[in-house]
């Protein structure tokens, strides 16, 4: 019992931390070895031109051109980049509100919930890049009968170019917004049914309709719980490895032209990308909290 | 929320209602009755309400579903249905060609083994290691434990390409690329697939746990490591069947990272999935077979559907645990 004899020398609280630390050291080698380290790593590569062949990789630094070039002269990556910040702002909301009206329906006392909480909850379990790769292009991923209608088609041409990006977005792939609406259905449904329900009655008696109740009871409930499947969803959208700028820059790492450093100064300039969005959807979910 | 919906319908014709009420008893109670009966009354929904609920959720649930069906019936027709525009949703006959031909293509037995093997033996250990650090984070109070939470956050938000290329050199240096062990690796040091989420579950579930037997265990003597596997461990098992079969789903379904550490090692299906009509080219030359042999849609869906297909059952045996583990395990709202 060598801890026993120890153990009176140390003060408890300094005993307990040890103990903590003991608990979470896997992680924190990890994080250093696995995340941080790498992350360094790739910025340094992004800031040189970097070359690998058969005896080892060539470094040669060259400050913030890989940057410069992503950012002024590489015209597919800008385009990219700008798309990716358009689907992700405009699916954002889609899933969030598709999920909260899904999540009320199921939290109905009906018949058959079980089957419909699996239908939708389904979707999560079978979405994978290449599945999805293979129902896009087979047009699976659209109601035919919507997106190639004449009168869609001319209403999409009429569009300001602002527009039009994004509804067509929506039109090509609506099902695939939906689909990532899974995991956020489920979260919802929870919190709602966290929510006391003499509340809706205390309000019921004092007159307020259930449209009433839902603004004023039900959304201001679900605050937090909007934040957290806000945050969910566009680190989904932007970790997806069928999204288009992650496959340009996958392919640009083995490009003769791009290579490992081009590829890393593009990684962080989309995850800036993605920071601005993340900071977007908390402030504006936050402003709303309080207002 | 129902009966709140009604009295708003009720309060939308009131004029009706005064009409009830001014016509006699008699015609007053029939109309309370039928209007019971489409309204719903304070017990249960109305015909007409249900009617709309049930009619959303089937046409939005059929949308769902759209692409899964799409490619159901895609794959069971035979070259000359795909041909012919009447054949849109019944195939003329049960034709399992497609299956035979995507079955050889994606080298099934051997892929899927794969898959289930790289999927399984990550998410084991990921489960583990998280329970491990979310046990720590829960129980324990130590300096720094704040800044440890929002890293733990940053790798849930770092993506995956910003730190990849260097891992995979490594690896490479040290030969594990296309080997199991360089998904192993970022599991045991808590940075797997979504490792993120995982520990948040188990701080979670053993925050919501009371730790009075663990103090009584402790004072009894117990180790500390003695505390964690003989009393948290079997109290929060729900938790450890939740990430075991969330962490299989997402390491069976992520393909970025398979990609770079396995390619020219281990095949799983998805990958071979996604190289589907050069490897169908290998075993079916365009030139050498018949017209009705070369590669098409339906063989292709077939393909897509026997990748998901062990997916599907396990969701269908352990439904309940999909579907119920966000409530199981709180993560919502914290």
């Amino acid at each position: 019992m060598k801890a026993g004899n120890r153990a009176p020398l140390l003060r408890y609280r300094t005993r307990r931390a040890l103990q903590g630390l003991a608990f979470v050291t896997p992680w924190i080698v990890g994080f250093v070895l696995l995340t941080m380290i790498p992350l360094f790593q790739t910025f340094f590569y992004s800031l040189n031109q970097v070359i690998v062949s058969a005896t080892g990789i060539e470094q040669t630094f060259i400050r913030w051109q890989n940057y410069t070039r992503a950012l002024f002269t590489d015209p597919t990556f800008v385009e990219l980049l700008v798309e990716y910040v358009v689907e992700t702002t405009v699916s954002v909301p889609i899933v969030m509100i598709f999920s909260i009206i899904i999540a009320l329906f199921l939290n109905l006392k009906i018949r058959l919930r079980g089957i419909f909480r699996t239908v939708f909850f389904l979707p999560v379990v079978i979405t994978s890049g290449p599945v999805i790769r293979e129902l896009v292009s087979q047009g699976a991923a659209t109601v035919p009968m919507v997106a190639q209608s004449p009168l869609i088609l001319n209403l999409l041409a009429g569009l300001p170019p602002i527009l039009r990006t994004p509804v067509n977005y929506l039109l090509t792939s609506f099902i695939l917004i939906l689909w990532f609406s899974g995991v956020q259905i489920l979260i919802y449904l929870a919190s709602l049914q966290k929510i006391d329900r003499s509340i809706y009655e205390a309000a019921a008696i004092d007159g307020a309709s259930a449209w009433e109740s839902f603004w004023r009871i039900t959304l201001p409930s679900l605050s937090t719980t909007n934040v957290v499947v806000a945050i969910y969803t566009v680190i989904t959208l932007s970790h997806f490895s069928e999204s288009k700028i992650v496959r340009y820059i996958y392919s640009q790492t083995y490009d003769i032209k791009g290579g490992i450093g081009y590829a890393g100064a593009m990684s962080f300039l989309y995850f800036a990308a993605l920071v601005v969005i993340l900071l977007l959807v908390y402030f504006a979910l936050g402003a709303r909290r309080k207002g | 929320m129902g009966e709140h919906i009604l009295q708003n319908v009720d309060s939308l014709f009131p004029r009706l209602r005064n009409w009830g009420t001014r016509a006699t008893g008699n015609l007053n109670r029939h109309w309370d009755r039928v209007r019971g009966f489409l309204l719903g009354t304070r017990s249960r929904y109305g015909l007409l309400f249900s009617t709309v609920v049930y009619a959303v959720l089937v046409a939005i649930g059929f949308v769902y579903l759209y692409p899964l069906l799409f490619m159901l019936v895609t794959s069971f027709k035979s070259p000359s249905d795909l041909l012919n525009p009447m054949v849109r949703w019944i195939p003329t006959e049960l034709y399992l060609g497609n299956y035979i031909k995507a079955f050889r293509v994606l080298n099934y037995p051997s892929t899927l083994l794969n898959s289930v093997l790289v999927s399984v033996v990550p998410s084991v250990i990921q489960t583990i290691v998280c329970s491990v650090i979310g046990y720590g984070l829960a129980r324990y109070r130590f300096p720094g434990k704040s800044l440890l939470f929002i890293l733990i956050l940053l790798t849930f938000i770092i993506p995956p390409q910003n730190t990849v290329i260097p891992q995979m050199l490594a690896y490479r240096r040290l030969g594990l690329l296309g080997n199991i062990f360089s998904l192993i690796l970022p599991a045991l040091g808590g940075q797997g697939f979504r490792s993120a989420i995982f520990i948040l579950i188990f701080y979670q579930t053993f925050l919501s746990l009371p730790p009075v037997l663990e103090e009584a265990a402790r004072i009894d003597g117990a180790s500390e490591a003695r505390v964690f596997f003989s009393i948290a461990v079997p109290s929060a098992v729900p938790a450890y069947i939740v990430s075991l079969i969330f962490s299989i789903v997402w390491y069976w379904n992520e393909t970025y990272l398979t990609f770079v550490f396995l390619e020219g090692g281990i095949q799983t299906l998805p990958m071979q999935l996604s190289k589907f009509v050069q490897a169908y080219e290998n075993l079916y030359p365009p030139g050498i077979v018949s017209i009705f042999d070369r590669i098409n849609e339906a063989v292709k869906l077939s393909g897509t559907f026997l990748n998901i297909l062990p997916l599907l059952v396990m969701y269908f045996l352990l439904q309940r645990w999909f579907v119920e583990s966000v409530e199981r395990t709180g993560i919502a709202g914290e």
